[in-house]
């Protein structure tokens, strides 16, 4: 099994749903966000395009930031949701320095702090806080090990993009454009 | 024209990512001056065969090795952002992380460290330690074995002085680190800077220029090794170039070329080559250039080093 999210750039309107379900779910403290939106435009005008990103920790399935933890608080758990064990956690900052998506901060209390795909409401069969708010639809969850899950579907269906697969990270949010 | 917006400003991250500070420079820093300090002491003790003949700033630099040791750990403990979980390094042990290495690495060159003290140290000092059996016994072993006790302080050395290059090099995110050659220059590095500090303490002609051969070699081996890291880096993909531009031409350019290369490096190997030809007065400013070019190098790489990225936050480049 292997979790995976993905988002349909044409849907998806910038709303920032996703942003606010997320720290309302997970009480991120102020100032430090779990997720985010980048907006990018392009072009002269009048021949301008806007594409949006929700972006948040890409779960990668190889992922160096759990590698490079020296005390496995960076941890790898079941359908290769990538978490942070916050008892174990020293912040060191190792994992930040090697996370190519810098989808990692110090949360105030001293851990490291990132998204988890809200594996506490994926455990209870619920969909990830994101997913759950976003009003267009946009955002897809389940596991893309299996054929007949929705995400597997939609990522067989369009022209997908991940973040800098050139990392060799496996990147496990999968934008669809 | 392309326009990106990003709506996130966590603290460390942005605007620009900056998580290591002088905390762990300083802690690159001593890693090194340690490492060089135990390879000098492990020529010298098979050079010398005996306490007797090894120097007195080597017998000093016994001592001061865990001490400035001890000090980069205390740096680290600083930069931990949760401290209470410290002892965490030392309930596991995680194998493809190069800082679980380095914690354990650094705990076993402390007996290392011991041993060369007990044997080594300056006769007050070393009466003090001798008073305990235990370590007067540890004492008669070091010096029964003399050889193999150099020889483990060399490679000991070169462990460490390596990985604290191979630790920044593990940040596959931070394609500046990324360099085969980071950790040989570190050591490199580490080696003259314990040259340096020893030969601000030396008082032996002879000593002092041996010292400072060896520290124009170590001078001699950066410069390469400054040379092979800029051409690696010029060389390899987009990432890359646009990592090492920020040394040429980029924001670091001055701190680069300026501390560590003029500075740190070109100038002190010239005064030195003078003084072993008698036309300069050997003085304390080659050894503190030395030293401040050092430091220097470990604050310019890790600084750049972080705000150097492989575009994983840049969609865009990598699809259109």
């Amino acid at each position: 099994m292997r979790y995976a999210m993905v988002i349909d750039t044409v849907r998806c309107v910038g709303c920032n749903a996703c942003v606010v379900a997320c720290k309302t779910e997970n009480a991120t403290p102020e100032g430090y966000t779990r997720d985010w939106l980048r907006i990018v435009v392009r072009g002269e005008f009048p021949e301008l395009r806007r594409d949006i990103f929700s972006e948040r920790c890409n779960h990668c399935a190889n992922p160096p930031s759990v590698h490079n933890c020296p005390t496995g608080a960076s941890q790898i758990i079941e359908g290769g949701l990538v978490v942070v064990d916050r008892s174990k956690c020293t912040g060191c900052k190792a994992c930040i320095a090697s996370c190519p998506y810098n989808a990692r901060y110090v949360h105030p209390d001293g851990h490291v702090d990132k998204c988890t795909f809200c594996a506490h409401r994926v455990r209870r069969g619920l969909l990830p806080a994101c997913v759950d708010a976003c009003p267009a639809r946009a955002m897809s969850f389940g596991d893309i090990h299996d054929d007949g899950s929705e995400v597997a579907r939609l990522v067989r269906s369009r022209k997908i993009h991940v973040n800098n697969p050139a990392s060799g990270c496996e990147p496990q949010v999968y934008y669809l454009m | 024209m392309e326009e990106t917006l990003v709506q996130r400003s966590n603290q460390g991250i942005d605007p620009e990512f900056f998580v290591w500070g002088w905390d762990v420079a300083g802690y690159l820093f001593l890693g090194g001056l340690v490492a060089g300090l135990l390879i000098l002491t492990g020529l010298w003790m098979r050079r010398a065969g005996a306490r007797s003949a090894m120097p007195a700033s080597i017998r000093w630099g016994t001592v001061a090795a865990p001490l400035m040791l001890g000090a980069g750990m205390l740096l680290l403990f600083l930069d931990l952002d949760l401290k209470v979980h410290v002892l965490r390094f030392y309930t596991a042990f995680h194998p493809t992380s190069p800082m679980s290495w380095g914690s354990w690495i650094l705990v076993l060159v402390f007996p290392l460290m011991a041993v060369l003290a007990l044997v080594l140290a300056p006769d007050r000092i070393r009466a003090l330690l001798l008073g305990c059996r235990a370590l007067g016994r540890l004492a008669t072993l070091g010096e029964r074995w003399w050889g193999r006790i150099a020889t483990i302080a060399i490679v000991a050395g070169a462990g460490l002085g390596i990985y604290t290059g191979i630790l920044l090099g593990a940040s596959v995110a931070r394609p500046l680190w990324s360099s085969a050659a980071l950790g040989p220059l570190f050591l490199a590095s580490g080696t003259s800077g314990a040259a340096a500090l020893l030969a601000l303490v030396e008082r032996d002609g002879a000593v002092r220029s041996w010292l400072a051969r060896a520290d124009i070699w170590a001078l001699a081996a950066e410069i390469l090794l400054i040379g092979a890291f800029l051409v690696g880096h010029a060389t390899s993909t987009r990432c890359h170039i646009e990592a090492i531009g920020m040394l040429l031409g980029g924001p670091f350019t001055g701190a680069f070329w300026g501390l560590v290369v003029v500075g740190g490096v070109g100038v002190p190997i010239l005064l030195e080559w003078l003084e072993l030809r008698g036309r300069v007065i050997a003085t304390a400013a080659v050894p503190l250039l030395v030293l401040a070019g050092g430091i220097a190098l470990r604050y310019v790489i890790l600084a750049a080093g972080q705000a150097s990225g492989v575009g994983g936050d840049a969609p865009l480049n990598t699809f259109f």
